[in-house]
């Protein structure tokens, strides 16, 4: 049982890790930061993107602002 | 938001928020813990500088028949682990100065978008997957020609001296400037005249570069059909991908990324049945230069298409493929341990006279091993998204100096793959067609003919090793990643599957190296495009507007005729093409180091830090004494194996001459095509080497004033209070564990108090 739960821990960490990695935790990340904006009521909250929209948005965004990949 | 301190060094209190949490440790308490030194302690670090005292000695100093690749392993990680614990440890304690009080552009520009805070683990991978591509995997297989020794000492001390630290220092620079990039510390830094050199600098070398991985593409892709349709397939694939993200399923990149991994190796075990058929044959073996074209083509058309369809997806594809790759043969390189049967130093370290590239081991192995060692174009990568995500100061070295230490890494495996396979195969690989005739013939005649010793290739060696790879030749198949490629599945197939795996691991490698190799020619164009519309936006305002579609789409396609212009140029080059364009790519990578590391002294000296100078002075001066001189031999030799005018005097009195044929040249139009293109390639050396002094003088006056003027003027962003707290390394301390633990025990909602914009 205890090796069984090890086993999960970890899978559940690298299956964190690769989402982490590539990117997929964004629209959480976001999420998380409006949700606190709102909350502290320092701004005048933007109204939150649904998921599809913040996607688009973030590769919109990459289209205006592109990041160099290394040689 | 926390009172900001108003200088950058110690805030009088160490702040507790949000309640009584600590977000830093105490800085005593951090010093007490490093030198505290447990019998535990000094035990592992004394196994490892002996276990890497050990495999020097076997790589040095013995020098047997073979040598064990497993002692390039060990030498490596043992140093870098010193390197990382010692040095980057003194870095950081006398130069950087990281203050975990301070928050970081993370927090206190928070958007949850461009500026999030980011795990420092996630962040690590995230950043060396943006360092790491083709370079490291390149360098280090053209340099085997000089002995395995030679690019082993310089990768793993360059990147420990070098390297890693010009990637930790911009990464923490930009980082205090709210994530800056190079272009805009340069100006700030060391004016008009310097920052002007410096941007004009980063732009012709970003032409270059992507202009000779285009090349590294086109020699793997050329008369083969397996290559051409398996990474011709990667453009359906990203398409497919893309849509799905787009319209089907927004968000879910891991599964698609399995999906697009699976289709892609479709994509290899397809292109083995395609090969194999008429059609194959006929309508996927294309000569270089129908490949090149279909790459300008195509950089053109990526270039112009929305991120979402082509860039985003493939991206994820590279990572994906990067990290499960290199793990992969390190996996494979400890267990199968292959022996190395490579001289330490061979003679063409001394003579110049190499078949692979031309020159002697000063300066030479420098500039041909620039990723790896030290890299000028991280500067641009760390200082463009990593810095805008890091959670904490003291993150910066595990991210910055560890991120370099891990690509190091990765090329002293590919510099073992490259040694592992037979020498005669090597060099039957890297003689460029004009020295082999292309033919199995011509290669065996060559390489006996260069009288080294153990090497005695035969026919059947090249043509069994064709067929174990599934190609129809491997005569002078330059530029590296063929080279790599064989290695990779020689020591792979040892692991899984035998020779009759080989062509697949062949194949795999060779998608893997086109994968990422396309996205830094896409993703170059692409911020080259920005770069000349903002300098052309001095001029005509409208191109300015990015959004402009037809300034947009004159930009790109301006960039694109440059690298374009040079990989047709290295394509058609009738002495060979990379052996005389691989330099070019080296001095201008380490030139950008050099402008990098110049950005660096200002800064360090505007701190007013000189005693502790030469931690940067060190490496720029390596880097300026190493390229500028590579650069004055390029343009001032009178070899014409090694100086362009040389060689460019040479054929033009040839031809004056009334000659018809010259050297390696056939014809009269090969000889005006070297006539060509040694101009092209002297003017360009030349360009490079005077703004890369220009940038350095600029940056040794801003030193000298700042020491005249003792002043402590700073361009940093103003210190702000941190809110949260993370641990900095990979491993927590117990001091990070102790006060992680408090933050754990805190209820979620009172968590999150990042204030942003």
């Amino acid at each position: 049982m205890t090796l069984l739960a090890g086993v999960r821990k970890g899978a559940r960490g690298v299956a964190w890790y690769l989402k982490g990695l590539l990117g997929e935790d964004a629209y959480e990340k976001y999420v998380a930061h409006h949700e606190a904006d709102a909350a502290s009521g320092a701004h005048a909250a933007h109204p939150l993107m649904t998921e599809r929209e913040f996607w688009r948005d973030q590769t919109d965004r990459q289209d205006q602002n592109p990041q160099g990949r290394c040689c | 938001m926390g009172a900001a301190s108003s200088t950058t060094e110690e805030p009088t209190v160490l702040k507790r928020v949000p309640h009584d949490l600590a977000v830093a440790l105490n800085p005593e308490e951090l010093d007490a813990h490093d030198r505290r030194w447990t019998p535990l302690k000094v035990a592992i670090w004394s196994v490892i500088s002996l276990l890497g005292g050990l495999s020097w000695v076997m790589l040095a100093v013995v020098r047997g028949e073979t040598v064990n690749a497993i002692w390039f392993v060990f030498a490596a990680i043992c140093t870098y682990l010193i390197g990382y614990r010692f040095y980057s440890k003194f870095i950081e304690k006398h130069i950087v100065r990281p203050d975990d009080r301070r928050a970081t552009p993370a927090e206190y520009k928070a958007d949850g978008k461009d500026f999030a805070a980011t795990d420092r683990r996630v962040l690590f991978g995230h950043h060396f997957a943006a360092i790491a591509g083709a370079g490291p995997l390149v360098g280090p297989v053209l340099a085997a020609q000089m002995g395995y020794l030679p690019g082993t000492i310089w990768i793993i001390v360059g990147v420990v001296l070098a390297g890693a630290v010009q990637d930790y220092l911009i990464l923490h620079f930009s980082m205090r400037r709210g994530g800056r990039s190079l272009g805009q510390m340069a100006r700030d830094e060391l004016g008009v005249i310097g920052g002007t050199a410096a941007l004009i600098a980063t732009l012709v070398i970003m032409v270059i570069i992507v202009a000779i991985l285009a090349l590294v593409v086109t020699n793997a892709l050329a008369e083969s059909p397996w290559g051409v349709f398996s990474v011709g397939m990667t453009i359906p694939i990203a398409l497919f991908m893309g849509c799905y993200l787009r319209f089907f399923r927004p968000g879910k990149i891991t599964e698609i990324s399995i999906i697009g991994f699976v289709l892609l190796i479709a994509a290899i075990v397809g292109g083995g049945m395609v090969a194999g058929t008429d059609w194959g044959q006929t309508y996927l073996l294309l000569d270089k230069v129908t490949i090149a074209w279909g790459i300008i083509i195509y950089g053109f058309i990526a270039a112009i298409l929305p991120v979402w369809l082509l860039l985003a997806p493939r991206d994820y594809l590279s990572t994906f493929m990067k990290i499960g790759t290199i793990g992969m043969l390190a996996v494979a390189i400890v267990i199968i341990r292959p022996e190395i049967n490579v001289p330490a130093v061979s003679g063409f370290a001394t003579t110049g006279t190499g078949p692979v590239v031309a020159g002697t081991l000063f300066p030479f192995l420098f500039v041909t091993i620039a990723c790896g060692a030290l890299s000028g174009f991280h500067a641009l990568i760390a200082s463009g998204t990593t810095p805008k995500l890091i959670q904490k100061e003291r993150q910066t070295r595990f991210i910055g100096y560890g991120g370099m230490l891990m690509e190091s890494l990765v090329a002293v495996m590919a510099l073992v793959a490259a040694l592992s396979i037979d020498r005669g195969i090597y060099f039957a690989m890297n003689a460029s067609p004009a020295l082999t005739g292309g033919t199995v013939q011509g290669a065996v005649a060559f390489v006996n003919s260069l009288g080294l010793t153990g090497v005695n290739l035969t026919p059947s060696m090249l043509t069994d090793m064709a067929t174990n790879v599934g190609e129809e030749s491997i005569v002078s198949r330059t530029g590296g990643a063929p080279t790599l490629a064989v290695g990779l599945s020689h020591i792979m197939q040892q692991l899984v599957g035998g020779t009759s795996m080989m062509s697949f691991w062949y194949h795999f490698a060779i998608m893997f190296e086109a994968l990422f190799i396309l996205t830094a020619v896409d993703a170059g164009t692409r911020v080259a495009r920005f770069m000349l519309q903002d300098s052309l936006g001095n001029f005509f305002p409208k191109f300015k507007n990015t959004s402009w579609r037809p300034g947009a789409w004159a930009a790109t396609a301006i960039m694109v005729a440059a690298w374009g212009a040079v990989l047709l140029m290295g394509v058609t080059d009738p002495l060979g093409g990379i052996n005389t364009l691989f330099p070019l790519f080296g001095i201008a990578n380490q030139l950008l180091a050099a402008i990098a590391l110049a950005v660096c002294m200002a800064i360090v000296a505007k701190r007013g830090l000189f005693k502790y100078l030469w931690v940067v002075a060190l490496p720029l001066g390596f880097a300026a004494v190493v390229t500028i001189s590579a650069s004055f031999l390029k343009i001032f030799s009178t070899t014409p194996g090694i100086g362009y005018f040389a060689q460019n005097r040479a054929f033009s009195e040839a031809l004056s001459s009334g000659e018809t044929s010259f050297g390696t040249a056939p014809s009269v139009l090969a000889m005006e095509a070297v006539v060509r293109n040694t101009m092209v390639q002297g003017v360009l050396s030349i360009v490079f080497v005077v703004l890369a002094i220009i940038v350095i003088l600029t940056a040794i006056q801003a030193t000298v004033r700042a020491y005249r003027n003792q002043s402590s003027a700073t361009s940093e962003d103003e210190a702000v209070q941190s809110q949260i707290y993370a641990p900095a390394g990979f491993i927590m301390t117990p001091p990070e564990k102790v006060l992680q633990a408090e933050w754990d025990a805190l209820p979620v909602h009172k968590k999150i108090t990042i204030e942003g914009h």
